[in-house]
């Protein structure tokens, strides 16, 4: 078992109201497994998001993620599991402007602390990954919506986690960049990848081999999903 | 490290009119430090050199009564109870660890009985010196000859002009072979002396005046020998002392007055003999001139600090613009230590390179403040380093505010913004 939460609860204040926005959550994922979490906006599906991804702590509950326990860490200790252990795709990318794209998946590795020569050949091999060979050089202005994104996913498979998480992936992007960066997943799980997405598009959660919907911060599994 | 010095450039670049105008402050305040203190160092420098003996190390013991020099103009002036120096007080001075030379001279100020044809010659020094004067004090012959040992022993009446003299003097033609008349005696001047180090002092304040008075009217040499025949045989002796270097200076004059004021008759209370602190009077001047350059150090320093606000102002912006940035960072596993690191290496390098840009402008300044007003400059390498490092300093000062703005800055918050 790779991600192990159990009675995930996550509340938040507003003034002098409490709202409750995860409610008794419990989610088991295997290594190798491509999981869809999907739910409509305002579900709590982000929030989740946030707590596997270690940018947010659960009001309670237990979180263990390759066998640590996520939840006694520091925030110095979480920016490391961030680092080695996850790897996250955003919407709108979020790449850096000013440097290409070589530099823009470099990114972790300067955090790890891995060598500038090093850096520069495990993230050109990270870009072939994804097909990117051609436009290592290239600033994201330069680049599609879809190529962006395949930056992006080299820039999160760079440090090979154990999970790579994508929140809402090809919410940004038309239809052929989409499928194109599905089929990236797929390829990615298939050489042993953990994907963990969330999306509210119930065709590209289908993508998936699990789906998990999420409503009102209740988790459910969709048992005909899994069996297709 | 680098790479975050590496990034930071690339920041500065993307921005070059908002770097700049960041910079401006500090730029500003560095190039007017730099001016001022190369001012200052050449002020100084300049009062060292012209007051200093110019490198030869040369303290005079004179007689002084009430703390004021005492100038003998006529004979009347002569003090009872100094005898003149004799040769064994000499070797006496001679023997002290920091003296190298030593000689005596007798002197006459004013120049009212010195005639050229019928030219009265005021404001020159008369001086009658042993055959070890121009070694001592430092001058070499420029022109003809200098005294030799027949001048002395048969009380030849001849002269040598320093070139200030000779220069005023004699402007157009060469004075060697002149006759310059002496309390109606006449004298054959036979050679010209300038120091060996030359320096033409700059009068640029009453207190310059009154330093290089006595240089600027020039003085005219002969032997000691010979000085009875126009003057008296019985004046006192002044004596120059070469010191083995200027730190020995002081020691030197002070030593030699002393073995100089024992042979002082008792009682003789008034007048005595002291040496020249030429030292302590140059840096007299040059504490004043500090203490008034001092003040607009000062003054420039608010630039620094209105510079040190601009560079604040303006990393919290860039704190602002860049959110989401780093919420990305802080998402994919950077450390709040980095991003601490990021800004204010990037505040560094920003004030940094104002502060060689400030360097730069300064020295500038300072060479456009020398061309124009002809006031001595002289560039510091140790107060230029240190204007760049205190540069530095200031981006981290004021850059630490917005970098712990920034490494604090929640990345779920920082992630949602555009």
């Amino acid at each position: 078992m790779i991600l192990k939460l159990d009675n995930i609860y996550k509340d938040y204040i507003q003034g002098k109201l409490v709202v409750p926005v995860l409610k008794d959550v419990c989610l088991h994922v295997e290594k190798g497994e491509y999981v869809a979490i999907m739910g409509p906006s305002g579900s709590g599906k982000s929030t989740l998001m946030n707590i596997i991804g270690c940018l947010d702590r659960p009001t309670s509950g237990s979180y263990e993620l390759a066998g640590q326990d996520i939840l006694r860490l520091s925030d110095r200790q979480l920016a490391d599991v961030r680092l080695h252990r996850l790897g996250f795709v955003f919407q709108n990318f979020q790449l850096l402007p000013r440097m290409t794209a070589l530099d823009n998946v470099a990114l972790p590795l300067i955090y790890a602390g891995v060598h500038k020569k090093a850096r520069r050949e495990r993230a050109r091999e990270a870009l072939i990954r994804v097909g990117l060979e051609d436009r290592v050089t290239f600033n994201p202005t330069q680049l599609s919506g879809g190529q962006k994104q395949r930056v992006a996913i080299a820039r999160a498979m760079v440090n090979q986690p154990d999970v790579l998480l994508a929140d809402e992936p090809t919410g940004a992007l038309d239809s052929k960049s989409s499928r194109q960066v599905m089929e990236l997943f797929e390829k990615l799980n298939d050489e042993g990848v953990t994907v963990i997405m969330i999306t509210h598009d119930s065709g590209i959660a289908g993508c998936a081999k699990r789906v998990v919907t999420i409503f009102d911060g209740e988790l459910a599994e969709r048992k005909e999903e899994v069996a297709q | 490290m680098l790479e975050n010095i590496r990034l930071s450039f690339q920041g500065i670049w993307s921005h070059k009119m908002r770097s700049f105008l960041t910079m401006l402050g500090i730029i500003i305040g560095i190039a007017s430090i730099i001016s001022i203190v190369s001012t200052i160092k050449g002020t100084n420098e300049e009062i060292k050199n012209n007051l200093i003996g110019s490198g030869n190390n040369t303290v005079e013991i004179g007689l002084v009564q009430n703390g004021q020099t005492y100038w003998i103009y006529s004979s009347s002036d002569i003090p009872f109870g100094i005898p003149q120096v004799s040769d064994e007080v000499c070797d006496e001075i001679r023997a002290l660890d920091s003296v190298e030379n030593v000689t005596r001279y007798n002197y006459r100020m004013g120049g009212d009985s010195v005639y050229y044809q019928n030219e009265s010659l005021s404001g020159v020094s008369m001086r009658g010196i042993d055959t070890n004067y121009f070694a001592t004090a430092g001058y070499t012959i420029r022109k003809g000859r200098n005294f030799i040992e027949d001048d002395y022993k048969k009380f030849r009446k001849v002269l040598i002009l320093d070139k200030t003299a000779a220069d005023n003097l004699f402007p157009d033609t060469s004075p060697i072979g002149k006759t310059i008349e002496i309390s109606k005696t006449p004298f054959t001047v036979v050679g010209v002396v300038e120091l060996a180090r030359h320096f033409e002092p700059v009068i640029s304040s009453v207190e310059d005046y009154y330093l290089y008075a006595n240089e600027s009217s020039g003085y005219i040499y002969m032997p000691k020998a010979s000085w009875p025949i126009v003057y008296n045989y019985d004046e006192p002796d002044s004596v120059i002392v070469r010191a083995v270097s200027t730190d020995d200076m002081e020691d030197a004059g002070q030593k030699t007055a002393d073995i100089l004021n024992k042979t002082i008759s008792s009682s003789q209370t008034e007048v005595k003999y002291r040496a020249d602190n030429i030292l302590e009077q140059a840096q007299q001047l040059q504490d004043l001139s500090a203490a008034t350059n001092n003040q607009l150090i000062w003054i420039a320093s608010i630039s620094l600090l209105v510079g040190g606000i601009g560079v604040m102002n303006i990393m919290l912006v860039s704190v602002t613009e860049r959110t989401s940035e780093i919420g990305l960072k802080k998402a994919i596993g950077a450390k709040k230590g980095f991003i601490l690191g990021q800004f204010l290496t990037e505040a560094a390098v920003l004030t940094s390179i104002g502060g060689i840009i400030g360097v730069a402008t300064g020295i500038g300044m300072a060479q456009v403040i020398n061309r124009i007003s002809g006031v001595a400059v002289s560039i510091s390498v140790p107060a230029s380093a240190v204007a760049v490092l205190f540069s530095m300093l200031i981006g981290i000062v004021f850059g630490l505010l917005p970098s712990i703005k920034a490494a604090n800055l929640d990345p779920i918050e920082a992630l949602r913004r555009e």
